[in-house]
């Protein structure tokens, strides 16, 4: 059953809606995957639409409420921006909004209203278009006792637990865990694409936790085992040192040693080679670059900082 | 006047990025300046070129005191300028949400820590700052309430109005703020405008600036004259929002004395040409903030009026 979460008109002609598509079998707990926040992330199109075929296809194995929200961003998917049209913000610093003056602040009251209560939510994205990141659920430290055991069934390779930061309290998740209602962020993939088997790979991690939640008796295929830096490991950020373009030779997912090139930075103009970049430590690539333009400072990737491989 | 380069980063195809600042006087770092720090804040360069103009002309009339230092950085951002984007060319961030800056972090970062290195060491910051909803404000002093702020010294300004906020999450990461979090006494200044240019606006913010310049004995001279500024909190603002969403037709300028239920606005159909909407002044009081699209969304605040200080609700 197809529900507008919000309607209101748009100035020509046109009615802007968020809608969630809400599969329901009895009582029970509800989950709600939601996704679309950034109009240029789209892995999670994938994830609504996997789950959707399992749940219509085997409608009695659900106990409960699947609440799948698939465009929370209409306007900004539909035109391939990351931000809200029109406004030129950013909708994940806009939560928990209120009900006053902007309307990207009444839309996101409204949103946070609808999720409230539920006993999942999942926010996903896709970093942006700029890096790949390997499948990861990320938790702000404030959140971690609530979150960490959930994120450990969502057969996610890696669950980062950062430090918090008050830009982040305008975030939909941070609105959420910070109400009770449970709401972890996904990242993974890469902005402007879909990659099948991270979709495929989260789908069964939201049929486990809606197992571990009572809510599905259906066959869930083999779990992974996340890496879980509880907030203590350290992550090193590698950062363009020059302006050019970038070549990745590791995978996100690598294993990579002290002082190992990940990618290079080049020019095209005179045709040399500008800059190696090089992990600072050894560890796990979880980031990588992938658009290749690159000014100084960009981020080229980030490393999880571990002794030896353990995935 | 010295001129130099506070940060200086290559570009694969375009020309260096350059952030340029201009001192005057020495000594004390008494007062610093800065316009555009994003791609659309014309007007806020535009207010620097006119301080600029003014600083050179006071300094070679001799009135600058003798020890005394004043920074002006007119743009932190002209890569985005010169395209007319708002935030940074390629992966859109805001270079005013990237305070107090990290050195070695990604470009805006590096740009906010090279810019505030040198700007947090001033004892007063005035930044011309913008907002990011379509529309114009009354000129204004504005200040966040972060336990540092001092709004009796705003008064120096002699704009006629000074506006406490609260700070959201995300103001936490702006110059201002850091600026205040610093020890130096921040002031956001807002002359009315934006992406467009107003003389008018230009000239009353370098009044200001001078006049306050005056009055803490870094020139010498006679302050300009300015009624008393009324101090008021930015949620005492009486909000006239949209039900509706359409051509937005304004029936009031601003600073306009309106009366309770006077219509302010009207929203029309674009398609059918119907009055949707009239917006109505819920109180007696002047017009501070008016919308300026063509169109308007629904929810959205197309006026907001400031009430005459003896009316209670």
């Amino acid at each position: 059953m197809v529900e507008d979460i919000v309607s209101i008109r748009l100035p020509v002609d046109e009615t802007f809606r968020i809608r969630k598509n809400v599969i329901r079998n009895g009582a029970g707990k509800r989950l709600c995957v939601v996704t679309g926040i950034h109009g240029d992330e789209l892995e999670g199109q994938y994830v609504c639409f996997l789950l959707n075929c399992i749940l219509n296809q085997n409608p009695e194995l659900l106990h409960g409420s699947v609440e799948i929200y698939p465009a929370v961003n209409p306007l900004g998917i539909g035109s391939i921006e990351r931000g809200i049209p029109g406004f030129d913000i950013d909708m994940n610093r806009t939560f928990p909004g209120s009900d006053a003056d902007v309307m990207t602040e009444s839309i996101a009251h409204a949103l946070v209203d609808d999720l409230a209560g539920a006993d999942a939510v999942f926010d996903i994205h896709a970093s942006n278009i700029f890096l790949t990141e390997i499948p990861q659920v990320r938790i702000n430290e404030l959140h971690r006792d609530t979150l960490v055991p959930l994120a450990r069934q969502a057969n996610m390779d890696l669950v980062w637990v950062h430090a918090n930061s008050t830009v982040l309290e305008s975030t939909l998740a941070y609105s959420l865990n910070s109400i009770g209602t449970p709401c972890l962020v996904v990242e993974m993939g890469v902005g402007m694409r879909l990659t099948g088997e991270y979709g495929e790979q989260l789908t069964n991690g939201i049929l486990n936790v809606m197992k571990q939640l009572g809510m599905w008796d259906g066959e869930i295929a083999s779990v992974k085992t996340p890496i879980v830096s509880d907030g203590q490991d350290e992550v090193i950020f590698l950062n363009a040192q020059s302006s050019g373009m970038f070549m990745k030779t590791k995978r996100h997912g690598s294993w990579v040693g002290k002082g190992e090139t990940v990618g290079y930075v080049f020019d095209p103009f005179e045709g040399k080679v500008v800059e190696y970049v090089t992990a600072a430590k050894s560890g796990l690539l979880f980031t990588i670059r992938e658009y290749p333009l690159v000014d100084k400072g960009s981020l080229m990737g980030r490393i999880l900082v571990r002794g030896t491989e353990e995935a | 006047m010295k001129e130099s380069i506070l940060f200086r980063m290559s570009h694969i195809y375009r020309d260096d990025f350059r952030v340029r600042a201009f001192t005057f006087g020495q000594g004390e770092k008494a007062l610093c300046i800065v316009g555009s720090v994003r791609g659309n804040e014309y007007q806020q360069l535009y207010i620097c070129c006119r301080i600029l103009r003014r600083l050179k002309r006071l300094e070679a009339e001799g009135r600058f005191a003798e020890d005394r230092q004043v920074l002006v950085i007119p743009s932190a951002n002209p890569a985005s300028m010169n395209i007319g984007k708002r935030f940074w060319p390629i992966d859109n961030t805001d270079v005013n949400r990237m305070f107090p800056g990290y050195a070695l972090g990604e470009t805006t970062q590096q740009i906010a820590a090279a810019v505030f290195e040198v700007v947090n060491k001033y004892r007063v910051g005035v930044q011309f700052t913008s907002f990011y909803t379509p529309g114009e404000f009354q000129p204004h002093v504005q200040m966040m309430r972060t336990g540092y702020e001092n709004p009796e010294k705003a008064r120096d300004f002699g704009l006629p109005y000074i506006v406490m906020r609260e700070p959201r999450p995300y103001d936490t990461t702006t110059l201002n703020y850091n600026w205040q979090i610093w020890e130096t006494d921040a002031y956001s200044v807002y002359s009315g405008t934006t992406t467009r240019v107003s003389e008018e606006g230009a000239e009353l913010a370098a009044d200001a600036v001078e006049r306050f310049m005056v009055l803490n004995g870094i020139l010498k001279g006679t302050p300009s004259r300015a009624a008393p500024s009324r101090i008021f909190r930015y949620d005492d603002l009486l909000k006239v929002c949209t039900t509706q969403a359409g051509f937005f037709r304004d029936l009031v300028k601003n600073d306009e004395r309106v009366s309770a239920g006077q219509a302010l606005a009207e929203i029309i159909d674009p398609c059918a040409g119907d009055v949707l909407e009239t917006l109505r002044s819920p109180a007696d009081g002047v017009v501070f903030f008016r919308y300026n699209d063509p169109l308007i969304y629904a929810h959205t605040a197309a006026c907001k009026i400031l009430r005459d200080p003896q009316q209670r609700f």
